[in-house]
């Protein structure tokens, strides 16, 4: 019997034109026939996923029928705007910019997120920019613990461990900003009677790298079943801009520049990809090691971390609990 | 109170809700799902405040802090030992721009 061939990258390669039409055949039955709205509104970003979804909803509702969203806040990259831009005149469709700091700012989102910072780092202050960060997942057995990378104004920068407190702190004020702009994307939907698309890719919406009635919070989902490296492949298929499929993924979120991977996945994500694939279709973990170029033990720790995360991400999937099933049309 | 104890005490109460009887001394944390990285952050507090000692990042590890029967290790290691604490900030970068 010959030995099984070897599982390399290759392996998420799809064919995208057929993908495409697949998915905006899907937009069309979920937007106008299951939710019964009138086109779909998309909260871009700048990066590679809303961008693909707003190409979608584009091809699959019309142009003249999907508005993009710009929700700029304190903290956004002027880049996020102007790529934004970009991608709502090449696609024909209605851009809208809401700038959401002013309510960021009667929330006291930024106050209570650096109030959390001071409490491990007391100078933080004035002209002070912080990100915070996860050890990578490569560099051996170790638990993922959540550090703050503070720059001073004097560009001189340190790295402190953050205690539970203030990492809850921090995120929990920070969670404000994605729960505003959902809120300015369901003020457009219910003003035009459109239905708000979800941007996560599949290591996002497995994994739980969303915020529960936040980014986590849309009526349809278009690209949740794919890969990182899948919603690549389409954004090549669909045109979208090059500078928006060379931009790397950011969370946008933190004054100092932060990578999906230092706040989140831990490894790269065409590595995590690949992970991901292996955990989900039963692969051992020295299979996948040689298609994601990593050790047997690397593997072995990205599929406890995968699990790991999913356990966590059931909270942010789950729909409010009630005592009893209650029937619904 | 014997330290294994007071770490069963806190485990229960804050991640079991109170079921300590859920969790053996030598149960690891990560394979049973118990602590997650919040929880991590939420233990290393509880033993640095608890005991009076610093646990620098180096040693933060599922070696010293994935179980009970671990951590009762550790600290033994730690405060029955001659090891000194090590301050909590973990290092200073070089100065310029983002990283």
């Amino acid at each position: 019997m010959n030995p099984a061939p070897a599982i390399s990258a290759d392996i998420l390669r799809i064919d995208a034109a057929c993908e495409i039409e697949r998915i905006t055949a899907s937009i069309r039955d979920m937007v106008f026939r299951q939710l019964s709205r009138k086109g779909g509104v998309v909260g871009v970003s700048g990066g590679i996923d809303s961008a693909v979804v707003a190409s979608l909803c584009a091809q699959a509702l019309g142009p003249d029928r999907v508005v993009a969203l710009f929700m700029p806040e304190a903290d956004s990259s002027p880049e996020s705007l102007r790529l934004g831009r970009l991608l709502a005149e090449a696609l024909h469709v209605r851009a809208v910019v809401e700038d959401v700091a002013p309510l960021l700012k009667a929330a006291r989102c930024y106050e209570r997120r650096d109030q959390a910072v001071r409490l491990v780092v007391p100078e933080y202050g004035e002209g002070y920019k912080f990100k915070i960060a996860l050890p990578g997942l490569m560099e051996g057995e170790r638990y993922a613990i959540f550090s703050v990378i503070v720059q001073a104004p004097d560009g001189q920068t340190r790295r402190v461990r953050l205690s539970a407190a203030a990492y809850l702190g921090i995120v929990a004020a920070t969670n404000f900003k994605q729960r505003v702009r959902k809120l300015i994307e369901y003020y457009h939907a219910d003003l035009l009677q459109y239905a708000v698309a979800g941007t996560p890719n599949r290591l996002e919406y497995d994994q739980g790298f969303f915020v529960k009635n936040g980014d986590g919070a849309a009526d349809f989902k278009p690209i949740a079943h794919l890969y990182k490296s899948q919603v690549y492949q389409l954004a090549e298929h669909l045109g979208v801009p090059d500078e928006i499929r060379r931009r790397p993924p950011t969370t946008d979120t933190y004054g100092l520049e932060q990578s999906q991977e230092e706040f989140y996945f831990t490894l790269p994500l065409e590595k995590m990809d690949l992970c991901l694939y292996g955990r989900n279709n039963g692969l051992l973990p020295e299979d996948i090691a040689a298609a994601a170029s990593i050790t047997k033990e690397q593997a072995e720790r990205v599929y406890k971390m995968i699990d790991a995360k999913r356990r966590m991400a059931r909270y942010l999937h789950s729909e409010p609990l009630l005592v009893e099933e209650i029937e619904r049309a | 109170m014997q330290r294994a104890a007071q770490i069963r005490n806190f485990i229960a109460e804050n991640f079991l809700f109170g079921a300590a009887d859920q969790i053996r001394d030598d149960a690891s944390f990560i394979d049973s799902g118990i602590v997650d990285s919040t929880g991590v952050l939420q233990l290393i507090d509880f033993l640095e405040e608890t005991y009076g000692i610093a646990i620098a990042n180096e040693d933060a590890t599922p070696d010293n802090l994935d179980s009970i029967d671990k951590i009762s290790a550790y600290l033994a290691r730690r405060l029955d030992g001659s090891r000194k604490a090590a301050p909590p900030v973990l290092e200073v970068a070089e100065a310029g721009g983002q990283s």
